[in-house]
């Protein structure tokens, strides 16, 4: 019979000094010497199962140790900024599903906020818009983050985590079909509020989904985060010092798990996040097992914010009262001359935004996802420019691949938890 | 210590080079007139007033006006959490800025992004290729006398070597346009020289507006 063994866990300073010692035995920037051998050049993607969409790497391989990395992104470029200039801001909304395709409600949050803050009414959403946006923020984070942790676990050899995380994730479908009447593309919210108020009996079933859920966490981290295998794969790997995260400009989960503890729901606490009790995980080495513990716990976080957030659920309208922003409801349309004017007025021309220009950041499960927006007056903006988190977190491969194995490739990208869609917009 | 504070300190530091900060919805912005020194200001920022982290570098194209185009750098500190807009105008003849990589290693993807979107080169990048388009690609496509559904190009073989299905609409917009009928979205003439001439002659209505003629043609009525 096998003899049980525990696994030892090192501690976070051996695993800095692991990584400064690379695979390879050498340290960052020294060159192999005579030991080197002829270079090869290997293609990864731009379709391969690890990269999670089309990214596509030229690494520069010397025997199995990486000495060069050259990321390529642009396969999915839709042009989604160049759209933004020729759309009103609401007609805008439903391309925002399509950034980061894990997690759109954050997006459609992120997104009308951010013209919110144009138009300068931020701060006066009713009470019950505020809540309900902040819910699907969480639920969003759940979700994007169930994903990332299952197929990081499949990138790394486990099978079965992503099947079980995935059957949480299609009843946070479920859930998203109830309250906007789509799984994927949910595009719901509006300028100055929500596309429709929550269905009768969503806040219980949405309990019940959270009960389930923290079960199905607590399972997931059984499986995973004292797994020999998964243990040896992820740490001491991929290690980002916290002074290069920062330089790169990383955010969201992969910025904390180098450990800066900086959340934008906590620095500038956007909707009623400041009303809410919640902690920001962070590591310690900034390794890839580090991120994966950042995003377990944030998906504790987020229960526990969803939970917080039903409780105080208050009642009243879900939109701002102002007919310039928000369409007036039908019946009014129909037999009033003013919201008459405000509908046509809405639908033909677009809010009438002042000019001006702002940036809004939001806390979306990859990070933080900003929107420039440059207006000059009018329905439709100048300029807006999205500042996605996946493509800025991207842009540090080239520097952390070097040094590393080659199988370590998978476990560092799946640890990044990217999205092709908001990276390549 | 708030970000006003943070941009007067960095304005008392090069006196005359940087406007007086503007705040617009909470946020702190400041023009820098010399582009040139964009390197200089940004390393100071970094180092001395705790800007670590550089958020974005966004361009934009003022189609019309000169200099044409505008360059945003947002930065931000982890240990004060002030965010600050450094802005900087390129001209269309010069279309060229220093790059601030040395500074934040994030601004390589920023810069290479725009110089693939926009077409402003920066000097001193290290690695200034395109990025989301392909190499080779002829056009820039985020200027605004680019149209909305793309040009077809001469190189053979490659996508969009025909006019696009939604060539010139159904939804093109000139953002800011002199009445509804320019800003609202509708089918454009599918060519470029349209939303020229209407930028153009609109340009040419203001001065003619300020100077009390109003003769002349107006702004080209889009065909349907």
């Amino acid at each position: 019979m096998a003899e049980a063994r525990d696994i030892e866990f090192k501690d976070p300073a051996a695993r800095i000094a692991d990584s400064a010692l690379a695979p390879g035995g050498l340290p960052p920037g020294q060159e192999p010497g005579e030991l080197q051998g002829e270079k090869m050049v290997l293609n990864v993607g731009p379709s391969h199962p690890a990269t999670h969409g089309v990214l596509r790497i030229v690494l520069e391989l010397d025997g199995e140790i990486i000495t060069g990395a050259r990321p390529e992104v642009g396969y999915l470029h839709r042009g989604d900024e160049k759209i933004a200039e020729n759309f009103t801001y609401t007609q805008f909304i439903p391309y925002t599903d399509r950034l980061d395709y894990l997690a759109p409600l954050a997006n459609n949050v992120a997104y009308a906020l951010a013209v919110e803050k144009l138009l300068g009414i931020d701060r006066q959403l009713p009470p019950r818009c505020q809540f309900i946006r902040v819910i699907c923020c969480e639920l969003a984070r759940i979700s994007s983050h169930l994903l990332g942790v299952g197929c990081y676990a499949m990138d790394c050899g486990a099978m079965t985590v992503f099947l079980h995380t995935f059957t949480e994730r299609e009843k946070i479908h479920n859930l998203c079909e109830s309250l906007t009447g789509a799984r994927f593309t949910t595009a719901y919210t509006r300028i100055g509020g929500l596309s429709r108020d929550m269905p009768p009996g969503w806040a219980e079933q949405c309990r019940k989904f959270l009960n389930e859920v923290v079960v199905n966490i607590d399972e997931t981290e059984t499986f995973l985060t004292r797994n020999r295998i998964f243990v040896d794969r992820t740490q001491g790997v991929g290690v980002i010092p916290r002074d290069v995260a920062i330089d790169y400009g990383m955010s969201g989960p992969n910025l904390r798990g180098s450990g800066v503890e900086h959340d934008l729901r906590k620095a500038h606490p956007y909707l009623v996040y400041d009303q809410l009790k919640f902690d920001v995980p962070v590591g310690t080495t900034g390794d890839c097992y580090d991120r994966y513990l950042v995003r377990m716990e944030e998906m504790r976080q987020s229960v526990r914010i969803v939970h917080q957030c039903l409780d105080q659920l208050p009642n009243g309208p879900v939109n701002v009262p102002d007919g310039k922003i928000v369409l007036p409801p039908k019946d009014r349309v129909l037999t009033r001359m003013e919201e008459l004017i405000h509908h046509f007025i809405n639908v033909t021309q677009g809010i009438n935004a002042p000019p001006g220009e702002i940036y809004f950041g939001h806390e979306n499960p990859k990070g933080e996802l900003g929107f420039y927006i440059n207006s000059k007056g009018g329905g439709t903006p100048h300029r807006l420019k999205i500042r996605s988190p996946s493509f800025v977190n991207l842009s540090i491969l080239s520097w952390l691949l070097p040094r590393h194995m080659l199988s370590d490739v998978v476990a560092i990208l799946g640890s990044f938890d990217f999205v092709m869609g908001e990276c390549d917009r | 210590m708030t970000a006003l504070e943070l941009a007067q300190q960095l304005k008392a530091k090069f006196a005359g080079l940087i406007s007086e900060p503007v705040e617009f919805r909470g946020e702190t912005t400041l023009k820098v007139s010399d582009a040139e020194r964009m390197p200089e200001i940004c390393a100071l920022a970094k180092q001395k007033l705790g800007f670590d982290y550089l958020v974005d570098i966004t361009s934009v194209d003022n189609y019309g006006d000169d200099p044409r185009f505008m360059l945003a750098y947002h930065l931000y500190g982890y240990g004060h959490l002030c965010a600050l807009r450094l802005k900087i105008d390129v001209s269309e003849e010069k279309g060229e800025a220093p790059t601030v990589t040395g500074v934040w290693r994030t601004a390589d993807w920023h810069e290479r992004e725009i110089y693939d979107m926009m077409g402003i080169r920066f000097r001193g990048h290290p690695d200034l290729r395109r990025i989301l388009m392909w190499e080779g690609y002829p056009y820039f496509p985020l200027r605004k006398d680019f149209p909305l559904a793309g040009k077809p190009t001469d190189v053979p073989e490659v996508a969009f070597t025909d006019t696009a299905p939604l060539a010139g609409g159904p939804f093109v917009t000139i953002a800011g346009g002199k009445d509804t009928i320019a800003r609202e979205p509708r089918v454009r003439i599918p060519n470029t020289d349209a939303l020229e001439t209407n930028a153009r002659l609109e340009r040419r209505q203001d001065i003619k507006e300020a100077h009390g003629h109003s003769h002349g043609p107006g702004p080209i009525e889009p065909k349907h």
